[in-house]
């Protein structure tokens, strides 16, 4: 049974065309890592897990895309609703300008709920889940900003797991820290696929092999190649992947 | 080797000059404002007392103080500001966060544009027309604040519209996809962070509405009238044209020169201050929200 399932799908911003025809799927309880040069189209495919592109003035979408068999590109998707399901963590750290506390709260508060005590319970395991507790519960009044780069970063993931969603979109998280934060997460990533489906962009190789289950190949708004990540980084099926992973291009 | 050499000292040469060059114009700009400053400061610091800021003119506008003038000067600066900034903020958050890009949005957009390069003397034939004359107001403070707001309108949408625009758009993702609605989104995360900017758009246009003579001219200036405005009906004196009337029109041109330069520097002074003040606060809301 798959979780997350891309059908035949095209993306345009204006006239351009910037995804072709890709068909993908994702099992529940899986890390699937997106790798490709630059501008391959690996964020345009992860916003529209989440129906974020929609925000984008003049976009189109052809094809469909089904998260627990739904079609969420249908009409009477409630895109709300979708979104609370499927979190998402950017590039760069962008806690709220907020509390620690308030900034994991927020997901809750926004949603209605006014019920201190659950807020408080699931602030605090969200903190818990991305081992940020220890370091941030004498400060949790203190605003994000003071934490460092790596902690915003985890507290990011935080915030997005206190609104219990099952699939969590991750585009190059690591991409702005240092090796030890990345590491921090990367353990992090290896711990929560025992909950939720993570799909991640990343252009680091390593990272790819090292965390995710199933790898795929994007090259040119085109899906190259989806295997087994093991598969993908030992014997290829397709030479342009080979290409790309041994650094030949890139 | 040797015409390589050739080629980078001509190159630094030409750099060393095009800098000067430069420098030397930025160095002229800098000492012709401080020239400007210091003929003010000194022609101006001589009438300026206690007296001076707190008492009623006299004497045919001679003597005395230019108490009225600074009072309805601050009255004036609050009534625009209070049209403008709600008003202005209110249609940039529109402008970005909700109009979608298209036709419709680069129409609104030019006219705005426009309207900011409209001459301030026709703002304040548009306000006589229609806020003394139409809507009765009369020359009074409310006619003067709504004209002089209606100047500074487009500057306060234009820096409301980049400080939101400036603000990356994954906090708005990031809102959203928790399931906020736009104008949570707006409201508790962009508007926090675009703030500090918006602020100082705000203070800056403090210091052109607080300079403006001729919006004020047919809408609420008082040539003379030594009491304090008692509500926003009520006429009133303003700096700038206190400025005009005693440097041009005054009973004794000659005897109240020192006073003009005077009511200049305390011109200046509100503006250096809101200035000041438009840094500070900036700079406190900016660590309060600072961005990495
Ligand atoms: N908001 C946008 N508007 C127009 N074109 C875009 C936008 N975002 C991305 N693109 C284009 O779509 C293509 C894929 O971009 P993206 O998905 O960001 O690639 P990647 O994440 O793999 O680097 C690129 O050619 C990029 O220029
Ligand atoms: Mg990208």
């Amino acid at each position: 049974m798959h979780k997350i399932e891309s059908r035949n799908v095209n993306f345009f911003y204006g006239e351009t065309q910037a995804l072709h025809d890709i068909s993908l799927s994702m099992r529940e309880h899986t890390v699937t890592a997106l790798i490709g040069p630059s501008g391959c189209g690996k964020s345009t495919f992860l916003r529209l897990l989440n129906r974020m592109n929609d925000l984008i003035d003049n976009t189109r979408m052809e094809g469909s895309i089904l998260i627990d068999q739904n079609d969420i590109y249908q009409r009477n998707t409630n895109v709300d609703d979708l979104r609370k399901n499927v979190g998402m963590v950017f590039q760069k750290p962008n806690p709220f300008p907020k509390t620690i506390y308030e900034n994991v709260a927020y997901g809750l508060r926004v949603n209605g709920i006014e019920d201190k005590n659950i807020i408080e319970e699931r602030v605090v395991t969200s903190i818990e889940q991305v081992a940020l507790w220890d370091e941030v519960k004498d400060k949790l009044k203190k605003s994000a900003f003071e934490l460092s780069g790596g902690q915003q970063q985890r507290l990011c993931i935080a915030r997005a797991l206190a609104i219990q969603p099952s699939v969590l979109l991750m585009d190059e998280p690591t991409s702005a820290l240092d090796p030890i934060s990345t590491s921090k997460i990367e353990d992090l990533i290896h711990e929560l696929k025992k909950q939720y489906t993570i799909v991640i962009v990343t252009h680091n190789m390593q990272q790819a092999a090292r965390v995710s289950d199933n790898t795929a190949f994007f090259y040119m708004g085109k899906l190259i190649e989806c295997d087994k990540t093991k598969t993908i980084f030992t014997k290829p099926a397709i030479q342009q992947t080979e290409d790309y992973i041994t650094g030949r291009f890139g | 080797m040797n015409s390589e050499n050739k080629l980078a000292r001509k190159k630094r040469i030409t750099q060393n000059i095009a800098f000067g060059i430069f420098t030397a114009i930025s160095y002229a700009i800098v000492a012709l404002l401080f020239v400007i400053l210091a003929f003010i400061v000194v022609k101006g610091i001589g009438v300026i007392s206690w007296e001076f800021i707190t008492a009623m003119p006299t004497n045919g506008m001679t003597e005395g103080g230019i108490f009225p003038a600074i009072v309805g000067t601050l009255c004036l600066v609050l009534a625009s500001i209070i049209f403008a900034f709600p008003v202005g903020v209110f249609a940039a958050i529109y402008m970005t966060e909700y109009v979608k890009d298209g036709w419709i949005k680069k129409v609104i957009k030019q006219m705005t544009n426009n309207l900011a390069g409209v001459p301030s003397i026709v703002f304040g034939l548009f306000g006589m027309s229609l806020f003394v004359n139409k809507l009765g107001f009369g020359d009074s403070i409310l006619a003067g604040g709504l004209t002089l707001g209606l100047l500074v309108l487009p500057v306060v949408i234009r820096t409301t519209e980049e400080s939101l625009k400036a603000v990356d758009a994954t906090f708005r993702q990031a809102s959203l996809g928790l399931g906020a609605t736009k104008w949570q989104t707006t409201s508790k995360v962009v508007l926090p962070i675009a703030f500090p900017n918006i602020i100082t758009g705000l203070i800056l246009s403090i210091g052109r509405v607080s300079g403006e003579t001729a919006p004020i001219l047919f809408t609420v200036a008082a040539y003379f009238l030594p009491k304090l405005p008692s509500s926003i009906f009520d006429q009133a004196m303003a700096l700038p044209y206190h400025l005009y009337v005693i440097a041009t029109s005054g009973t004794n041109i000659e005897k109240s020169r020192a006073m003009a330069y005077g009511t200049a520097l305390i011109l200046i002074i509100i503006v250096l201050i809101s200035n000041l003040l438009a840094n500070a606060l900036r700079k406190y809301y900016g660590k309060k929200v600072k961005m990495n």
